[in-house]
């Protein structure tokens, strides 16, 4: 098309372009209207929770919202000066006022997070906290001596910043110190990121053992006839819809000391009867209960591509000379890489979050970082530090994704 | 953020409260829920016509927490810990309940005299004294443990232990067995070394150990032979027996007795009516009654004398199944709430960690 011919014209007139565009346009409104209602749900009950939540890694308010004058006077303190009066004062007013909106526990809970023991100090200190006489720094020191600590103010400046970096230090098993710089915590409390390997470990295990049981059960599904491929099917599928807690108590049942499978041993000689094997309650409790259970993911998007194989190809190479080996190693088995591909990431994405299964059947080495997680969302309600371990998953999925697709491509993966 | 959570919950939760005469209970489950449930909702639904819808948790305070945050408030009373209590109370979660709505004892004791100490405080009322024991299978062990010591004797008693999975109790009975008295234990964990001493002796059986979490576990461990012997919550081993017939042993050497109290949740929906059904639960009479169906001690001195027979057999008395019946109170330790207020998240971390290494 030359300048020199002018736009294309459609009939009424307008130039074919805009046309063109009108067309579109209306077609995208509709597509886009017809998945509003999901995108709304979505975002409502999905995305603002989560992001809400993950919010909550790096901003507390607690100890600012409840202590707002002290949390002036902290943020101009050096955290190497001794306390000035002027804070002591501030203290003294903040805690008779949290003492009287009954908030106090909520800072005491904060501040303890920080450094142990000083719940009790901030509860008994705010309830004498209004009958205090200046000097404050005398009087405070006279009702717990522990205000008289370099400790206990540091830790209330770490507590008072509102946007802090402390939650997802610690979700690495850093401390964030007064002065801003981050140390390792001391060894008996680092815990996470042991338990992130931990996790990695398990999924990446889980996802081989599925990986080699799943690939000959898909291989056999996809190879014999319909009749008997919907029949195998079913023996797939029907553990699939089975609630995952029973399945996950039947195999405790199945494997634990007085269990069917050390009853079997026993009786073929293999262990002795008061020395029988520990099957569960640890980590091979964990990584038998968790493969089974995620095997179905593995087996079905392998088998929606093995479906679509020619059988014709292998046919082909063995006709040229291949022996079974090579037919399949170079014809076969490169045409089911997409299946692989797309039930592996599947099953290690389910297997890093995973939560059930090792909290029923995993004792103490069978845990993973989903399970402290919880442990801080309905135990210790440290919110903060469950958001941010969350948030640390969530960046590392989203890096081995990146991973995936830059040596994979995602584009290489199908899921039916 | 916090109206973001309060938005989105309130889209996503279909809130619902209970209707007017209505209340929801929520309380441990299995047969402790059961002894309330005769000893204390059915005869106040007999009394008022008021109905008590009754749900299940595993305690803690993290449901009251979401809901009063979120500001949909679906629970009216809950029965939780001493050390829940404190906490929820000191941090605004629960409401403040005034003791004068509470009924004389019996025998005419003003309540505030006849509740056992500790057991009003501004945001809860206590209604039974339960403990953590351990306990055994005495057709599997016909010669068993007698004291704590042999809990943590693998080589004199060989076989798995059932533990429940946190710090709380463990520590406790582990200074315990090494030989510290009942009055320096929580002193002795104030330290670094008696902590070290603490989690040194756990560290002898800590291969052997099977964690629990919810109250039925161990009993179940115990009838799977999954253990030879288990810590546990004293009624519930207690119900393993009565009401099962199972061949359990209780030893109540160093038992760590603690409180069940009723609290309410800050902006309950039926907070007037939850109060009354308080008040009548934590009455002489029904404390009395409860224990009838479990071996958890009421909250009441004047409750004591009223306590009779297991309610399905008339020779199987009460009284010295209790936690507080003299022969089993001699080395009972008292759980220090504050000294787990102050220190629990602390305990928590280095006892996560330590399971883990």
């Amino acid at each position: 098309m030359t300048d020199a011919a002018g736009p294309l014209i459609a009939v009424d007139g307008t130039p074919l372009k805009k046309k063109l565009r009108q067309a579109l346009f209306k077609s995208r409104r509709r597509a886009f209207l017809l998945v509003a209602p999901l995108l709304a749900f979505i975002i409502i009950s999905f995305v603002i929770p989560i992001l809400a939540l993950l919010g909550q890694s790096v901003k507390d308010d607690t100890f600012s919202s409840i202590m707002p004058t002290l949390t002036v006077e902290l943020s101009q303190w050096d955290a190497v000066s001794e306390p000035s009066e002027a804070m002591f004062a501030a203290l003294v007013t903040d805690l008779a006022q949290a003492r009287k909106d009954k908030t106090i526990g909520r800072v005491a809970t904060r501040v303890n997070r920080e450094l142990s023991g000083t719940r009790s100090l901030f509860t008994s200190s705010a309830r004498k906290a209004a009958k205090l006489e200046p000097p404050y720094r005398e009087a405070l020191i006279d009702v717990k001596s522990k205000w008289g600590n370099m400790e206990t103010w540091k830790a209330m400046k770490v507590a008072s910043r509102t946007y802090t970096p402390g939650y997802i230090a610690a979700a690495l098993d850093y401390q964030l110190n007064a002065d801003g710089s981050f140390t390792a915590r001391d060894e008996q409390r680092q815990i996470h990121v042991k338990l992130f390997l931990r996790t990695l470990e398990i999924s990446f295990i889980v996802t081989i053992a599925c990986l080699i049981i799943g690939y000959p059960v898909a291989y056999l599904l996809s190879t014999v006839s319909t009749r008997t491929s919907n029949m195998l099917l079913i023996l797939v599928l029907l553990p699939f819809w089975t609630s995952l807690l029973v399945r996950t108590t039947s195999w405790i049942a199945m494997l634990q000391a007085q269990g069917v499978m050390n009853d079997l041993f026993v009786v073929f000689g293999l262990a002795a009867d008061d020395d029988r094997f520990s099957l569960i309650y640890n980590k091979t409790g964990t990584l038998i209960a968790m493969t089974h259970i995620l095997l179905p993911f593995m087996i079905l998007p392998l088998y929606s591509v093995m479906k679509t194989i020619p059988p014709s190809y292998v046919r082909a190479a063995k006709s040229m000379g291949a022996t079974n080996w090579t037919a399949f190693w170079r014809i076969y088995f490169p045409q089911s890489v997409p299946g692989i591909g797309a039930g592996a990431l599947l099953v290690f994405i389910i297997a890093i979050g995973y939560y059930i299964t090792p909290a029923l059947v995993g004792g103490q080495d069978g845990q993973m970082i989903s399970n402290i997680i919880d442990f801080h969302m309905r135990k210790s309600l440290n919110w903060n530090l469950a958001a941010a371990l969350g948030l640390v998953l969530l960046v590392f999925v989203l890096f081995l994704f990146w991973l995936y697709d830059r040596f994979v491509g995602i584009d290489n993966m199908k899921l039916g | 953020m916090k109206k973001l959570l309060i938005l989105t919950t309130a889209l996503t939760g279909f809130g619902f409260s209970a209707n007017a005469g209505e209340i929801v209970a929520v309380s441990w489950g299995g047969a402790y829920t059961k002894s309330q449930v005769e000893a204390y909702h059915k005869p106040w639904t007999a009394a008022t016509g008021n109905t008590v819808i009754s749900e299940d948790y595993n305690g803690g305070l993290a449901e009251v927490k979401a809901q009063v945050e979120a500001g949909n408030v679906t629970w009216d009373i809950v029965d939780v810990e001493l050390s829940d209590a404190v906490r929820g109370c000191d941090e605004g979660l629960l409401e403040v309940i005034d003791p004068s709505i509470l009924p004389a004892g019996a025998d005419g004791t003003p309540a505030v005299d006849d509740f056992i100490p500790g057991a009003i405080s501004e945001c809860a009322v206590a209604n039974i004294v339960w403990s953590t024991i351990f306990a055994y299978d005495s057709e599997k062990m016909p010669n068993g443990p007698t004291k704590l010591a042999d809990f943590f004797d693998t080589s004199k008693f060989p076989g798995k232990r059932g533990m429940r999975k946190g710090p709380k109790a463990n520590l406790e009975m582990a200074l315990a067995a090494d030989g510290v008295p009942a009055g320096e234990i929580y002193d002795m964990l104030g330290t670094p070394e008696g902590l070290d001493r603490a989690f040194a002796k756990l560290d002898t059986i800590k291969d052997d150990v099977i964690w629990w979490e919810a109250g039925a576990q161990p009993p179940q461990l115990l009838a799977d032979g999954e253990v030879a012997m288990t810590t546990a919550y004293n009624g519930r081993i207690f119900n393993a027996v009565a009401a099962e017939g199972k061949p359990f042993e209780i030893v109540w050497d160093g038992q760590i007795f603690d409180l069940d109290l009723w609290v309410i949740p800050k902006g309950a929906p039926n907070k007037d009516l939850a109060l009354e059904f308080l008040a009548f639960s934590t009455a002489t009479e029904q404390l009395a009654a409860q224990a009838s169906y479990i071996s958890y001690g009421p909250a009441r001195k004047s409750s004591a004398p009223l306590v009779g027979a297991y309610h399905t057999d008339a020779d199987l008395m009460m009284g010295p199944q209790m936690p507080t019946a003299p022969e089993n109170f001699a080395t009972a330790l008292q759980n220090d709430f504050e000294f787990w207020a102050d220190n629990q998240d602390e305990l928590n971390e280095r006892f996560n960690a330590w399971l883990i290494n």
